[in-house]
């Protein structure tokens, strides 16, 4: 049982690092604005999403394990706005760089 | 290799990844993309900060990540505001010309 879970950690937080990896080689190479948005919010929702669901089996208290979600959450909502934003920003400037 | 030390490995590697796509703020051109590279370090932190916590057991850690992620929407949202208020006044300022 431990080791199921385990492993089940193992492959999530590998998985979350993945998206960290692909993130920022995208926002390093993409060659606008928009394609940059568009690695980052994978980072933000499948790369932070995925850490924290392979921590999950490993905390102890259900208080811990409901506070990684909470935490996961906020930064999913911030992740929302901030891209909306970003966007409007980058239409208004009207500059593609 | 237990899994603490996997835990704390990728933390190291998301941090890694994380400083790399930092070279953004270097090479700009826009404002805006600056700001995706502020947006990744604020998920990217909450990251190792989750990992660290549960990797070393010190449940308070997530607390720190908490105002991270907390923190971290509050820059992009207050410098992507200012950024988009003042083109819309340089946007008025030439339609009354």
């Amino acid at each position: 049982m431990r080791l199921a879970l385990d492993i089940i950690t193992v492959v999530l937080v590998s998985a979350g690092g993945f998206f960290f990896l692909a993130g920022t080689i995208g926002l390093l190479r993409f060659p606008d604005t928009l394609t940059r948005l568009h690695a980052l919010t994978k980072v933000d929702n499948l790369g932070l999403g995925l850490i924290v669901f392979g921590l999950l089996p490993q905390v102890e208290s259900r208080i811990d394990a409901l506070k990684l979600i909470s935490i996961w959450l906020l930064v999913q909502m911030s992740g929302a706005i901030v891209s909306q934003l970003i966007a409007e920003a980058t239409r208004r400037s009207g500059r593609q760089t | 290799m237990t899994i603490a030390n996997f835990l704390l490995a990728a933390a190291a590697f998301v941090l890694v990844m994380v400083a790399i796509g930092l070279a953004r703020i270097l090479y700009g051109p826009a404002d805006v993309d600056r700001i995706l590279s502020v947006q990744l370090l604020g998920s990217g932190g909450v990251a190792v900060l989750l990992l660290l916590s549960v990797a070393v057991t010190l449940p308070p850690i997530m607390d720190v990540a908490l105002m991270l992620g907390l923190l971290a929407t509050f820059v992009s949202v207050a410098f992507l505001r200012k950024a988009t208020d003042s083109s819309t006044a340089s946007d008025r300022a030439t339609e009354n010309q």
